[in-house]
């Protein structure tokens, strides 16, 4: 009897246990837990959530038709219930008649699917252009018309993520999380509502791929190649995406971030990001205290640097050079700033360090310079002046 | 040949070593290919780990993309594809009645390149830099940008094309040539059928893989400039080459699987298989569409309206002879007289799993609702689906349905049912929820994640330990079989048909020196 009960033990117990997870499953599923895109808020994104949810309600309809024949045969044709097994195996109607239906209901998922995807690709008679540039690992929006050009980065600080058992620095448990965890960025790019935006996507150094789920696209970012897509906002708000191409170590740590606004508002922030581009050069001008330097330069680091070199200056052997004791760092001061401002392709580790000109401005690299030279176990000294960034950077 | 010389039956280290004998080879790619399901399950289970909540606990970032790039190379060029060669070698002759492969040296040749292309790319992980971190599908820039251990990856991966492509050229020089008389090819079993085919597919698309990865090698290091658009190149290019590969790879992966369904649904429902002839034209069907489809992984790199178009609609085509092969399972199912002994459980549980994958399959195809999709954990469940549910569960069928014939002892058929149900439950609470994720916003390949994904990444990381716990019940089941049981007889199944079960449970070392006639 027992033997027997370890027999069927299996089949009743998994029946059980699969029918107790999806009661209790049930309450979570509906009441926490995201079972769909997220909310739209372009036309694309209405039409692909339409598109999406008809196409699952005829895949659900196609799977109870099958599995429901399927295992009522299960139930019915058995042995044990002493089915004889029927003999024939072959009947050329049949054959034709699910080629044929099947191949009509894929027509009519092919001619919503084809006019969704037409609309997506007129990009004429925009409102507003931006250009996108991925970099490792983060987003540098242009806006050509307007003069306006900045970089985006992850802002969530790194105390938060952590660090793991088996990295360089150690274990370190990562603080409390805020709301926006990995999708928060210190330069959200703006739009105004209701107008169409053409974005133009190229990457500076490997394939990434800018996505928004609430607006409906995703676009790969290709180095030497120029994408278009897109973008009208029906509603104000703000919108985050990721990065959806690996791209390297940081490719789940450059979000994307989309602030919609009215009109008005984005003609005020234009305005606004004009103003700050001439406080960065004006601050360049200016001559900077040791400590002064040394606490921007914190801040730089960790925003710029610290994604490979680590949050300790330790790098990843072999990957990521160390900034403690490295030559560079402690070596002759010019040669540390051209570093900063071009990058450096040495040929000892796999990726090149790319250049950082564009990114920072003559106040950022010199705050970085100094920091370098100064914390992160060197004990360096000198102290670097914007002006002597910004003549290097030839 | 003189009797004596073959009756000798060898043993010792030498016999594996030197063994031109299809039933040894076919041991052999088996044995190979569960020590490499075990490497790359440890290495699902670290990516589970560092899954299970947001922030980064256990590795970093950099050698978390190494897993993930390697735990797919490894299941798919070590685990999946030697497995299936494998039961090719052991089944293929005795179920076309041929004393052996067409090739018996070339077969040895074959299995051996294999340690050491697997040694190759497990060696890279601890090169210096670490090992490939771009991703299985190696797209450059990224993967230019890797260091030797991306090198080793390449070697290896030119060693694995290499055994495959001469596999491939033995299983079909060997049904094309060693059939026993009076079995035309409509007459051949299934598997021989879907092997006959894939081995055409493994044919034509491996050494594209070959020129995709040699072009990345010179990239790399001989000055080329293919995949560099400041040299003139292009890296979409490297991506169409890949997937000109790529999509025939996972047909590869599958239709031999089917065939498995194929003879193991009739068996158990003792009833023929309905519409063989449609069978056969549907996989032919699979295996054509299966070149013209490749950009439907590409849907986002921005090519022209036209290509994205046509990829859509030749991707929808694929449906329709996958879905006329379930329509025959099910119909060889209905007015059966089925039992349900393991093979049966998993033959079922293959097709019920594969058509789920299917399903979002079809809705991946659709190029606007991909956009949404692409790149995301609602790509990463749908290929678990249709792999693991083809590929895996078709080779646990055919282990548990062949194992009383290779072994002459049955397997504890309760214990075998043990590890058919966990698996699935496993399998399911690891998968199913990845598709919200995706659906939810959640990106492929990250080490940590917003904190909205963290109740679904719980019950996958959760299913994972779960489903590979439950394989320790296999290997349990497998070995016990090797060594002893209640003994098989030739037939071993009811409802079993075909030249195989003619022969002894053990078979012979040399079976079919002569060849039988078939009526």
């Amino acid at each position: 009897m027992f033997r027997k009960l370890i027999r069927e033990f299996p089949g009743i117990v998994s029946r059980l246990i699969l029918g107790l997870g999806l009661w209790l499953a049930a309450p979570a599923v509906f009441a926490e837990y995201a079972l769909n895109f997220q909310k739209p808020v372009t036309p694309v994104a209405h039409k692909i959530l339409e598109l999406h949810n008809m196409i699952l309600l005829i895949c659900v309809i196609i799977f109870v038709i099958v599995f429901g024949v399927m295992f009522y045969s299960i139930f019915a044709h058995r042995k044990s219930r002493g089915y004889k097994p029927a003999k024939f195996h072959d009947n050329a109607t049949l054959e034709v008649v699910w080629t044929v239906i099947p191949f009509l209901i894929l027509v009519s998922m092919a001619i919503p699917s084809t006019a969704t995807l037409l609309e997506m690709s007129d990009t004429s008679k925009s409102d507003l252009t931006v250009k996108i540039t991925a970099y490792q690992w983060k987003w540098k929006y242009d806006y050509p018309d307007q003069d306006v050009s900045f970089f985006s980065t992850l802002s969530t600080p790194r105390e938060q993520i952590g660090s793991p058992r088996f990295s360089a620095d150690g274990f370190k448990s990562g603080a409390d999380k805020n709301k926006e965890y990995l999708l928060e960025v210190d330069n959200p790019i703006v739009v105004p509502v209701g107008k169409k935006v053409r974005f133009l996507v190229t990457a500076n150094d490997v394939i990434h791929s800018w996505w928004v789920p609430q607006l409906g696209v995703k676009k790969d970012a290709i180095p030497g190649f120029i994408n278009e897509f897109w973008v009208r906002a029906d509603e104000t708000g703000t919108f985050r995406g990721q990065c959806a191409e690996l791209c390297g170590k940081d490719h789940g740590f450059m979000p994307i971030v989309v602030s919609a606004v009215s009109p008005e508002d984005f003609t005020k922030w234009v305005a606004m990001q004009k103003d700050k581009t001439v406080a960065e050069s004006a601050g360049g001008a200016k001559t900077w205290s040791k400590d002064e330097l040394m606490e921007k330069g914190k801040k730089g680091y960790a925003a710029t640097c610290a994604a490979c070199h680590g949050p300790e200056g330790k790098g990843i052997p072999g990957v990521f050079p160390a900034i403690e004791g490295s030559k560079i760092a402690t070596g002759p001061v010019e040669e540390h700033i051209k570093t900063v401002l071009h990058g450096r392709a040495s040929g000892k580790f796999g990726a090149q360090m790319p250049s950082f000109a564009a990114q920072l401005s003559d106040t950022d690299v010199a705050a970085i310079v100094t920091f370098e030279r100064n914390a992160l176990g060197n004990k360096a000294g000198d102290v670097v002046q914007p002006s002597q960034a910004k003549a290097l950077r030839k | 040949m003189s009797a004596d010389h073959h009756a000798a039956h060898p043993t010792g280290i030498t016999r594996w070593l030197f063994t031109t004998n299809h039933k040894d080879i076919g041991t052999l790619y088996l044995v190979f290919a569960f020590i490499m399901a075990v490497i790359g399950g440890i290495m699902s289970l670290i990516i589970r780990s560092e899954l299970w909540q947001p922030g980064l606990q256990l590795v970093d970032p950099h050698f978390f993309n190494q897993m993930t790039t390697v735990h797919a190379l490894v299941m798919i060029f070590g685990f999946a594809m030697p497995a299936f060669v494998g039961l090719a070698n052991w089944m293929i002759p005795m179920m076309i009645g041929a004393p052996d492969m067409a090739l018996p040296r070339m077969n040895n040749w074959s299995f051996w390149i294999l340690p050491f292309a697997a040694t190759l790319l497990i060696l890279g992980l601890f090169m210096p830099g670490g090992g490939p971190a771009g991703g299985w599908t190696l797209y450059p820039p990224l993967s230019v940008q890797g260091g030797i251990g991306t090198d080793f990856t390449l070697l290896s991966i030119h060693m694995l094309g290499m055994s495959s492509i001469l596999g491939s050229i033995n299983i079909i020089a060997t049904i094309l040539n060693m059939r026993a008389p009076g079995m035309t090819l409509m007459k051949m079993p299934m598997f021989a059928w879907t092997w006959l085919i894939t081995a055409f597919l493994l044919i034509a698309a491996m050494p594209v893989l070959a020129g995709a990865i040699t072009m990345l090698i010179t990239d790399r290091h001989f000055g080329t400039h293919f995949f560099d658009a400041a040299g003139g190149g292009d890296p979409v290019l490297f991506q169409h080459v890949f997937w000109f590969f790529g999509h025939p790879e996972v047909y590869i992966l599958v239709l031999p699987a089917f065939g498995v369904f194929s003879q193991i649904i009739p068996t158990f429902a003792r009833k023929p298989l309905f519409g063989y002839a449609s069978m056969v034209y549907a996989t032919a069907s699979i295996a054509l569409l299966s070149f013209i489809v490749w950009a439907h992984h590409m849907y986002t790199v921005g090519m022209p309206m036209a290509g994205e178009l046509f990829f859509m609609y030749a991707t929808m085509l694929i449906a329709v002879p996958t879905g006329v092969k379930i329509f025959n399972w099910v119909s060889t199912m209905w007015r059966g007289s089925m039992t349900f002994e393991t093979p049966m459980l998993w033959s079922i549980g293959g097709v019920f799993t594969f058509a789920l994958g299917g399903f979002s399959g079809l809705m991946l195809a659709i190029t606007p609702a991909d956009f949404q999709y692409q790149d995301t954990y609602f790509v990463v469940a749908h290929f678990h689906y249709v792999i693991f549910g083809a590929t895996i569960y078709g080779l646990f069928a055919a282990i548990y349905f062949w194992l009383p014939k290779w072994t002459g002892h049955l397997y504890n058929e309760a214990l075998g049912k043990w590890h058919f149900w966990l698996t699935t439950i496993g399998f399911n609470l690891t998968f199913f929820p990845q598709h919200f994720l995706g659906l939810a916003g959640m990106p492929r390949r990250i080490p940590d994640y917003a904190l909205q994904f963290t109740e679904f990444n719980q019950w996958s990381t959760v299913g994972a330990f779960f489903t590979i716990t439950a394989q320790l019940i296999f290997f349990y089941i497998a070995i016990r079989a090797m060594k002893g049981g209640a003994k098989a007889t030739d037939k071993v199944w009811e409802g079993a048909d075909g030249l195989e079960w003619t022969l002894s449970s053990p078979p012979p070392y040399h079976s079919f020196a002569v060849a039988p006639n078939v009526k």
